[in-house]
């Protein structure tokens, strides 16, 4: 792979090792030393003042309750770790929401002491987040290869040698060389993998304890699978219908409102299933109630990429001139279009946090794009073009390159010349995606299936209320009900999900043209004069014309009145201050004959 | 997890034991191990605004305030008390006698013939062994809070005959003092069958007196000659008065910040006083519709409810302009007098067709014990609530109330008076010298003088 830049990484830097993290009774150990030996200078004295301030600084705000290092227990020592541990700045920086405002001032007490309070318990959530997200249990994996050894030449059967035996069974392949090439999808959980085979093999199964669950044939086309909410549904595109099914393969649904399909993209917290068609349509189905949502025309031909931004639920479709454009489902527009590639983009990804889109198009190129704003970051050269892509959670970025599949690290810091891993399916890619929670990368391919161990791709810490994998039936039903209670409203899907929070600003002016928008008529219009019908002779066109005038531009009559007698009171002080002035300087000057 | 060194080559992957995930027994709770990266939890600000919503609309889906019935007197029902000891305990005086109440049973369990006619006013002493009633018939009359024995006749621990008819009763907190009002105020002390002190202010009648709950000798009355009249017990004169506009009938003191009190005006609002300021009242409640005849405050003095002639109660926040929540039914007549019980939790209303309502002070609040993560969860939801208070759909839903057609039509039609009153007064002033048409602010409307 040739990079934009030469800058080689001199050392083996592949596998992003956390570095044991610095403990804090390290720091406090020295200090306390240096205590120690204060103490033995001045054992007669007291205490130093500069004593006094050491402690100060280290006990903070804890110091008054606790009583900082001065605290005597029974024994007579002093507690060496006094006081709450501090919380590292990054981990605090991690749960940081919104930004501090400044204070309203003094006179507005009340306002002053909501406010003060508010952020209070703020910081004291992100302390306590931060504290608890130094416990979590898992730590992410990682691959290092030897000083001078590429760590895209470790193979997997090496890595599995090296793990231990349940990671090591994480690497498989199926060979399911009849109804192939195969697309993909991982449930969200990362407990159940789905297959669907070009040529009508579909089948759900266990993928860690290799249950299957069930399997068929549709005899018909499979354009795309995908799992709906949980493990118990899923969708399939077929040549002319979208089908549901549930996990023992029964049909349940057959929506003929959505015709051939070719993508689909769900978004979890939407209840949406969205569906991208060959014929240029994008559409959004409702799966917790069954409805269309809406049905947007894209003019832009065949969609057969796409892809959603789990940050904000905005789709992104990518078209065959090279743009890729933005989509929500409360506007028939594009929110965006972004010329990405000369020639027709081949694939999309977006990355967790919303803030990164990859894409790769004919013209062979990868480019990394900023999506906050729109500005592109890296591009790189691929020989033969990449034609799926895939983001992990952590970050990495799977392409498929012809039957090889290569992933790469952080695609969007440095530019990267190599990738991190490297792996030849048996058949030409169809589908990858990484596993959510899990170090594997599933690789649907004309031969079947492979799963791969890509160390550090997934989130070593799930959070049990939202996606568990280990959730029992139970669990899974409270869970439903509380994700169905929370439905996020289509209506809400915009470019910034945080908008709601912020205070709206809108003018009164706006306010009001809005009102007057859904009212078709202005309620504060003032009524136009018409002169009243006067007889004999009064109603004359001159006479009309003259009665207009005298009610002409009366709502403004006031302010010119004002502004005239203002500018009036200005010049006359103006007048009188140079009056003044000349009579401070006194003598005349020798210009002052040329002054009318 | 230690690293495998094979051909110097270091690798980690996640490898989870599920054993750490899983309970052990079936006995167990599950196991929910969290991660609060926001990054895990998108759309975190519209899934919360969706639990607000669905909370506000649950809570008005819950809104069921009325509670219960107590039925059993033969005539309109005109006073009320509360026991100051015991939450169960509750005293109504009706048009011909009286009766006493256990909440709990939500039954009758004394009734008494204390007066001839209504009975006035009624009072518990502050230990709450004896109350005091007064009536129509010029008496004021002590009794004993226990039932009398089998065989013993109901009587009166003391009877003290004045002059004039009483209207109403109030006990000092802490000693055997009580005052009465009627043509003039008395001060009694509870030894003494005639008044240890009588004040009269150049007026013919009073409605209403009350202690300071805090500064116990401080007093307030409503007169009928319109204004509000303050005292101090140990002064043989009147503080001040202050005059309004219309006649005020009853006043409660803020029991947490004792310098304010309310009073309930037959001009269908209710005016927040602080004692130290009588030229204005600092807050003006509107929203009943009809002459407002009793208002009580909460124990926690953040509220209070007040009872209308137009069939209404409402509950209006001490510093609020307008109610919080009116509760009606279709059988409760003008309601006479209203109490808040002193758990914070109920209100007591008393109205004309012979009926006492309890009803829940918080109309979508679950009674009873609660469990832990109920708790949690009532307050989750209500922190939600008051996030997102100002979205216009959750603000729409959380005020929308269904009110009898009699009085959202009033209420309209109030609402185009005022108006048309605003729009005039504007046209006046607009049209008259610069300055000689003042504008009167809705505070200062109200109030025609302080006397000092």
């Amino acid at each position: 792979m040739a990079a934009s830049s030469e800058t080689m990484l001199k050392k083996p830097h592949v596998g992003k090792k956390r570095k044991p993290p610095t403990r804090y009774w390290e720091r406090t150990e020295e200090d306390g030393k240096n205590d120690g030996k204060k103490q033995k200078e001045g054992d007669n004295n007291e205490q130093t003042p500069q004593q006094n301030n050491t402690r100060t600084k280290k006990g903070g705000k804890r110091g008054g309750k606790r009583g900082g290092a001065g605290k005597k227990v029974i024994s007579g020592k002093s507690d060496p770790f006094p006081g709450s541990a501090p919380v590292p700045e990054e981990k605090l920086k991690k749960f940081r929401r919104g930004v501090k405002g400044e204070l309203p001032p003094r006179p507005q007490y009340k306002l002053r002491d909501v406010v003060i309070r508010s952020e209070a318990a703020s910081d004291l959530a992100q302390k306590q987040n931060a504290r608890y997200d130094l416990m979590l249990p898992e730590d992410a994996g990682f691959l290092e290869g030897d000083e001078d050894e590429d760590t895209c030449t470790i193979s997997q059967d090496d890595i599995v040698d090296a793990v231990d035996i349940t990671a090591g069974a994480k690497y498989f392949n199926l060979t399911l060389s009849q109804f192939g090439p195969y697309r993909l999808d991982y449930s969200k959980t990362g407990r159940h993998l789905l297959l669907g085979g070009r040529r009508g093999h579909v089948t759900c199964l266990d993928w860690q304890s290799k249950q299957l669950m069930c399997e068929m044939n549709v005899m018909e086309t499979v354009n795309d699978v995908k799992w709906l909410h949980s493990e118990a549904l899923f969708a399939v595109a077929q040549k002319k219908w979208l089908y549901i099914y549930d996990n023992k393969g029964i049909e349940l649904h057959c929506i003929r409102k959505f015709n051939d399909v070719l993508r689909m993209q769900f978004l979890p917290y939407h209840f949406l299933l969205a569906t991208a068609s060959a014929t240029g349509f994008l559409q959004y189905l409702d799966v917790s109630v069954g409805k269309e949502v809406v049905a947007i025309c894209t003019k832009a031909g065949r969609l057969d990429v796409m892809a959603h931004n789990p940050h904000n639920a905005i789709i992104h479709l990518g078209h065959s001139n090279g743009t890729v454009t933005l989509w929500t489902p409360n506007q028939r527009e594009p929110l965006v279009k972004m010329l990405c590639h000369q020639g027709g983009v081949r694939s999309v990804a977006v990355d967790k946090t919303g803030t990164y889109m990859v894409t790769s198009g004919m013209d062979k190129k990868l480019k990394v794009y900023d999506i906050r704003a729109y500005r592109p970051l890296q591009s790189y050269f691929l020989p033969a073009g990449a034609s799926c892509l895939s983001l992990s959670q952590r970050g990495l970025l799977s392409a498929a390159t012809g039957d090889i599949v290569q992933v790469y690290r952080d695609v969007w810091g440095i530019p990267v010349t190599k990738p991190y891993m490297a792996h030849r399916a048996k058949g030409s890619v169809w589908g990858v995606h990484f596993c959510p929670f899990e170090d594997v990368l599933g690789v649907g391919h004309g031969e079947g299936f492979t799963s791969m161990v890509v160390p550090g791709a997934g989130e070593p810490n799930f959070d049990g209320l939202d996606a568990n994998p280990y959730r029992s039936a139970k669990q899974r039903q409270e869970w439903e009900v509380k994700a169905l209670l929370e439905k996020i409203q289509p209506e809400l899907i915009g470019l910034d999900p945080s908008q709601l929070s912020q205070v709206d600003h809108s003018t009164w002016e706006q306010r009001h043209e809005d009102r007057v928008q859904v009212l078709g008529f202005d309620p504060l219009a003032k009524e136009k004069f018409t002169p009243r019908l006067k007889t004999k002779g009064r109603s004359s066109s001159g006479k009309v014309e003259k009665r207009k005038k005298q009610v002409a531009h009366e709502d403004q009559r006031d302010v010119i009145r004002q502004t005239v007698e203002d500018r009036m009171k200005i010049d006359k002080e103006r007048k009188e201050k140079e009056k003044k002035k000349a009579a401070a300087a006194g003598q005349k000057s020798a210009l002052d004959r040329f002054r009318k | 997890m230690p690293f495998i060194h094979i051909h110097a080559m270091k690798v980690k992957v996640l490898s989870r034991n599920p054993d750490d995930y899983v309970r052990e027994t079936k006995l167990d709770i599950q196991r929910v191990p969290r991660n609060y990266d926001p990054s895990l939890h998108p759309f975190e600000v519209p899934r919360e605004y969706t639990r607000a919503l669905n909370a506000t609309k649950l809570e008005r889906v819950f809104a069921k305030p009325f509670l219960a019935s107590l039925d059993g007197h033969r005539d309109g029902v005109n006073c009320m008390a509360k026991h100051p000891k015991s939450l169960s305990t509750m005293l109504s005086g009706s048009c011909d006698g009286e009766v006493v109440w256990n909440l709990t049973k939500r039954e009758c369990v004394r009734t008494l013939q204390a007066h001839e006619g209504f009975v006035r006013g009624m009072v518990v002493r502050f230990c709450g062994t004896s109350f005091f009633t007064v009536g129509d018939d010029k008496t004021i009359k002590q009794w004993k809070m226990e039932t009398p024995g089998y065989g013993e006749e109901e009587e009166p621990l003391n009877t003290i005959l004045g002059k004039s008819v009483f209207t109403s009763i109030d006990h000092h907190q802490k000693e055997g003092v009580f005052v009465t009002c009627g043509q003039q105020v008395d001060i009694w002390d509870e030894q003494r069958s005639s008044p240890i002190r009588s004040f009269s202010w150049g007026v013919d009648s009073f409605s209403c007196v009350r202690f300071n709950p805090v500064e116990t000798e401080l007093l307030a009355s409503c007169a009928s000659d319109r204004s509000i009249v303050l005292y101090d017990m140990r002064e043989a004169t009147p503080l001040k008065k202050v005059i309004m506009n219309m006649r005020s009938n009853t006043l409660c003191w803020n029991p947490m910040e004792a310098y304010n009190f309310t009073c309930s005006n037959e001009d269908y609002n209710l005016y927040t006083y602080d004692m130290r300021y009588l030229d204005r009242p600092f807050t003006v409640h509107m929203d009943h519709v009809s002459a407002v005849l009793d208002v009580d405050y909460s124990p926690t003095g953040k509220e209070f409810v007040s009872a209308s002639f137009d069939k209404t109660i409402r509950i209006f926040p001490k510093d609020s302009g307008h109610s919080r929540d009116v509760y009606h039914t279709k059988r409760m007549q003008h309601v006479i007098s209203i109490k808040w019980s002193s758990d914070n939790k109920y209100i007591l209303s008393a109205s004309d067709e012979m009926n006492i309502r309890l009803w829940k002070a918080n109309a979508a609040e679950k009674l009873g014990l609660l469990a832990p993560r109920e708790k949690a969860a009532v307050n989750y939801s209500q922190k939600l609530k008051e996030k997102f208070q100002h979205h216009p759909q959750i603000c729409r839903i959380s005020r929308h109330r269904h009110l009898p057609k009699s009085i959202y039509s009033q209420t309209k039609e109030l609402r185009v008076m005022k108006e048309a009153r605003r729009r005039k007064e504007r046209n006046v002033r607009k049209h008259s010298k610069p300055g000689s048409m003042p504008v009167v602010t809705e505070k200062e409307k109200h109030v025609v003088t302080v006397v000092k």
